[in-house]
């Protein structure tokens, strides 16, 4: 119970301010298209040199968390993630947005981040010497089958077509390669100078969800705009409390996926996201309605996407090692302070430390009450007409696109990769599968690269990688997955062919009636 | 007529020439990967590579023997609606960028693609005012945000 030594630290004025600036800040950041987690705690990083470490910490993990949360505001209402965690919530959240229940998806959104993000963060605090062990019994090879189980979620994601799900995930993992290998120094598959540094997560993501998105605004021609683009229902806070109450199955799936990947190093809340939601949705009776807009959907994957947040410092505050991207921005945020984490920081800096996890405890608090009252407003993005919103998303991405790197090969990447996937998703392809694998690939990589390395100085490959208890365990949840997904296509194949012979015989019915009629 | 048109299931060529494209992808991905050298740095892309052309083989004969459904393909209607808004975001960003300067040619992109999709009139002088002020009300928070705030510096052409 050391933290609660600590707990004062949090509401001394300057720290509490800047929770609550990160918390909101980080709430309009994350909901604003093409503005990543990642992305706004690299850029937060400079205003914490002025403050003290702790200070500078509270600010950082605000923003880490209210990003994360906030980014489920364009997934629902324009179909943008605003963060690789929140691909999942665009699922079914857009779809419940299109249906006119915006409000009542971005509520059990934000209530599903907070519930789960807390639970997140105790385990943070309770658990963290017995899950950092646990954690670092992940070698090469788990996280190898892990990246690899990914991947074959990826094609069980896209039900509709089980071979382009996976061959969307195969483009991803090989757009993913595109660059220097910087262990053999080697360039690949470059062919073009805008591709020399290889293809940027943030860049991509923006072309991907962002252009296809305008085209399908253009596509619509110049029809008046009578009605919004995203019709959003009202909806009090108690009727989606409620909600959320019947939704507990996915909760606690969410939040448990969340909990454990997050302690997985390196495999960070997009894979969270997705996880939850395509466990939910193969555990849930009425799994056919996921993706046209079940609640369960978005509160699986914001659980465990928030849920995700917490345990994924287990490892970055006791091993250096990130449990995710923004994790790793967050360690370079901890290092500037001259703060190393680990035994350094919990026995000579108990301070900042608790204090810090403090925080992102009451952070979580804030982030649900602000978040419903942001995305109250955020609500109005949808009220622009068309025209506006498709030149508005254009002009973000531009930029958004642009300042990664402030480099205009990015803008063209980002440009070609948007009008191709366009024109891929016109012939059933998906942009899921394409980003999960261009995420996954590096890591993939990295541990099959490290894994082979260690193979050939043992037994060889195949016992190093399947071999042991964990890697037997994930090799057989690989299989079942790819089994699981095969079926589950053929078995929407065969619906959809029964629903077009009834339809044809209804017709033939309907046509011999109408012929008989006329003839007598 | 064009009720007709929309129940029609698309034709076998809408898949077919995709899945072309993409095992002509797959075999340059593949034979890239098991020719360069080092081949030490080609380890991982031969692996998926591998994986990626036996999907794409499938893709393919799926759509050859007309089994494969998803998907309408695009129709001319379609094409016709996007390809303004198409041309005016690749001559913008592709050319006009870097001689004009990164925000006006972006200035120009927000108005061209507000103009063209507008249901409003385009002779009204008041849709024109109408326009021009969200364009430039638009421009300026992107100017606040990412050069003011962010300290992006953008591409300077002869002008902004």
């Amino acid at each position: 119970m050391e933290f609660l030594q600590y707990f004062g630290g949090v509401f001394e004025p300057t720290s509490f301010l800047l929770l609550l600036g990160g918390t909101i800040g980080g709430l309009i950041l994350g909901a604003t298209p093409g503005l990543s987690p990642t992305m706004a705690v690299a850029l937060l990083i400079p205003f914490t040199f002025q403050l003290e470490a702790t200070q500078g910490l509270i600010l950082l993990g605000a923003a880490y968390t209210s990003t994360v949360a906030g980014g489920a505001v364009s997934a629902i209402l324009l179909k943008i993630p605003g963060a690789p965690a929140n691909i999942a919530t665009a699922l079914d959240g857009h779809a419940m947005a299109q249906q006119g229940r915006g409000t009542e998806a971005l509520h059990v959104s934000f209530l599903a981040s907070g519930i789960g993000g807390v639970i997140g963060v105790f385990l943070l605090i309770f658990l963290t010497p017995v899950l950092a062990r646990w954690a670092l019994a992940f070698g090469p090879s788990h996280l190898f089958w892990m990246a690899i189980l990914g991947v074959t979620i990826i094609g069980s994601l896209d039900s509709r077509s089980f071979v382009k799900g996976l061959l969307s995930g195969c483009l991803g993992l090989w757009l993913s390669m595109i660059g220097y290998d910087d262990i053999q120094g080697a360039q690949r598959f470059i062919f073009h100078d805008s591709l020399t540094g290889g293809i940027n997560i943030i860049t991509a993501l923006i072309g991907i969800f962002a252009i296809p998105q305008i085209i399908e605004m253009w596509a619509k021609g110049r029809v008046p705009h009578k009605i919004t683009a995203v019709s959003i229902g009202k909806q009090s806070l108690l009727s989606s409390i409620r909600l959320l109450s019947k939704n507990t199955k996915a909760l606690t799936i969410g939040t448990i996926t969340g909990s454990i990947i997050g302690l997985i190093p390196g495999v960070g809340g997009q894979i969270a996201g997705l996880l939850a939601y395509d466990q939910t949705r193969k555990m849930s009776a009425d799994g056919d309605t996921f993706g046209k807009g079940n609640p369960a959907g978005v509160i699986a994957a914001e659980s465990a996407n928030n849920a995700m947040v917490g345990p994924s410092l287990v490892p970055l505050l006791t091993l250096s090692i990130p449990g995710s991207p923004t994790a790793a921005v967050l360690l370079g945020g901890l290092l500037i302070h001259g703060i190393f984490p680990g035994s350094d920081l919990f026995d000579n800096h108990p301070e900042v430390a608790w204090t810090f996890i403090n925080s992102m405890l009451i952070g979580q608090v804030l982030m649900v009450i602000f978040g419903i009252w942001v995305a109250s407003y955020a609500a109005r993005v949808a009220q622009i007409p068309p025209p506006i919103m498709a030149a508005s998303v254009l002009v973000l991405a531009l930029f958004g696109s642009y300042s990664v790197q402030q480099s205009m090969g990015d803008v063209y990447v980002m440009l070609t990769l948007g009008f191709s996937m366009y024109l891929l998703e016109k012939v059933g392809f998906s942009a899921a599968p394409l980003v999960l694998g261009l995420i996954l690939g590096p890591i993939a990589e990295a541990n099959f690269i490290q894994g082979s390395m260690i193979a050939a100085a043992m037994d060889g490959p195949m016992q190093y990688f399947l071999a042991g208890p964990l890697n037997v365990f994930l090799v057989a949840l690989v299989l079942v997955s790819i089994a699981w997904s095969f079926l589950s296509s053929k078995r929407d194949a065969k619906r959809v062919n029964a629903a077009a012979k009834a339809a044809i015989v209804n017709r033939t019915a309907d046509e011999d009636e109408t012929s008989q009629g006329a003839s007598t | 007529m064009s009720q007709s048109v929309s129940n029609k299931a698309p034709s076998r060529l809408v898949h077919l020439l995709p899945a072309t494209l993409v095992l002509v992808l797959a075999v340059i991905v593949t034979w890239l990967s098991y020719t360069r050298e080092p081949s030490d740095a080609f380890l991982f892309p031969r692996l998926i590579s591998t994986v990626m052309i036996v999907l794409a083989v499938w893709n393919f004969l799926r759509a050859l023997l007309g089994l494969a459904k998803v998907g309408d393909g695009l129709d001319s209607q379609t094409v016709r609606r996007v390809a303004p808004g198409a041309i005016v975001m690749i001559v913008l960003v592709y050319f006009a960028a870097k001689m004009l300067g990164f925000y006006v040619a972006s200035y120009l992109a927000f108005l061209c693609v507000y103009s063209l999709y507008d249901p409003a009139s385009h002779t009204a002088f008041r849709s024109w005012i109408k326009r021009l002020s969200i364009t430039a009300a638009f421009m300026s928070v992107i100017y606040a945000l990412f050069t003011l705030l962010l300290k992006v510096q953008t591409p300077r052409g002869l002008f902004f």
